[in-house]
């Protein structure tokens, strides 16, 4: 193994954190990871009509930590959509 | 005032057997009556961790069906007074067994013990719901392991639905030399994917190997996993011990080996 290639590898713990949080996600709310993505690219869809947005970075989850003021067990879909231009492009 | 706490995991081989055995002569060890239930019938173990699987005459499943009085089927601890064992069947099968009898049970233990502790089979079928009917709070046993992780997450989601008030995880077999090179998730990552408070980390140590070869249950002794499960069983009273900074686990190890009791 070069050391170039020793320093560019993911680490496992990496890995296997970003393994399991995609995979409790569909656990959790009993879809597949393939739902998650089509619910993303329609998210995608509809906000790119008012705004540039940053697909490749967009991030979305279901997470089971509610909203404060709500009932705590309550899931909740964050979606985190960085955008690149505010003006209608 | 009796606590019923059930140790589960999801999956099999992560340790239930091994935190069920060490938390519960930890327990006896500071003077509570403790009472281990064995709940795998068909699959028992926990007397042979225990070192005691010479010693039975009657289990669970001849209690449940009505075939001795309860205090014929406790076994007596070698080591501690105030501890006992009620084994499982090993001819029997699960359904031998339901979540009713179970409740019935453990409210007549109740009577007797400071704390009833559950050793759940692996899995979420009929097991598993005998284990955590009469239950009022439960260990959840995990492994650094994608799968361990996984199966613990779905165990927490069946616990809240049926309306665990307190559900804490137990970290088994954590690896600081893994750790450290970041091919292990560290006690930090497994709690922030699984959001349940935290209530021991458990090193990965040979002892627990030779431990249970002996039948000895090593809670309390000078080794890494016995200090470990000393720490489980004082936070399960409810007092509050630090852990060691699990959360900077990256570098800590070497700075801060052996220092389990840090303020």
């Amino acid at each position: 193994m070069g050391i170039k290639h020793f320093f560019s590898r993911k680490k496992s713990r990496d890995i296997a954190k970003d393994r399991l949080k995609i995979l409790l996600i569909s656990d959790r709310v009993n879809c597949s990871p393939e739902m998650m993505e089509m619910i993303k690219t329609d998210i995608a869809k509809v906000i790119s009509k008012y705004m540039k947005i940053d697909t490749q970075s967009m991030e979305i989850q279901i997470s089971k930590t509610g909203i404060k003021g709500h009932d705590s067990k309550m899931p909740t879909l964050y979606a985190n959509i960085p955008i690149l231009d505010l003006h209608n492009k | 005032m009796s606590e019923v706490i059930v140790v589960t995991s999801g999956k099999g081989g992560v340790g239930k057997t091994t935190t069920s055995a060490n938390v519960g002569t930890g327990l006896a060890a500071m003077g509570k009556r403790v009472v281990l239930i064995d709940t795998d019938i068909g699959l028992r173990n926990l007397d042979v961790v225990m070192g005691l699987e010479n010693r039975i005459v009657y289990n669970l499943v001849d209690v449940v069906e009505n075939k001795c009085r309860i205090k014929q089927a406790l076994i007596k601890d070698k080591r501690h007074p105030s501890l006992y064992l009620m084994p499982s069947a090993q001819t029997k099968d699960k359904t031998a067994v339901n979540p009713e009898q179970m409740v019935r049970m453990i409210n007549q233990l109740r009577e007797q013990f400071d704390y009833i502790i559950l050793d759940c089979p692996a899995g979420i079928e009929q097991g598993f719901k005998n284990a955590i009917a009469g239950a009022d709070r439960a260990l959840v046993v995990t492994t650094p392991e994608v799968s361990a992780i996984r199966d613990a997450d779905r165990i927490i989601g069946l616990l809240e639905a049926n309306e665990f008030k307190q559900i804490d995880l137990i970290i088994n077999r954590l690896r600081y030399d893994m750790v450290k090179r970041g091919e292990m998730m560290s006690a930090a990552d497994v709690v922030d994917i699984l959001s349940i408070p935290l209530i021991g980390i458990v090193p990965d140590d040979e002892n627990v190997v030779i431990a249970t070869n002996q039948g000895e249950p090593l809670v309390g002794n000078n080794t890494l996993a016995g200090k470990a499960y000393q720490n489980i069983c004082y936070r399960v009273t409810g007092k509050e011990i630090p852990f060691i900074e699990f959360d900077k686990s990256v570098s800590f190890w070497t700075r801060v080996s052996g220092i389990f009791h840090k303020n």
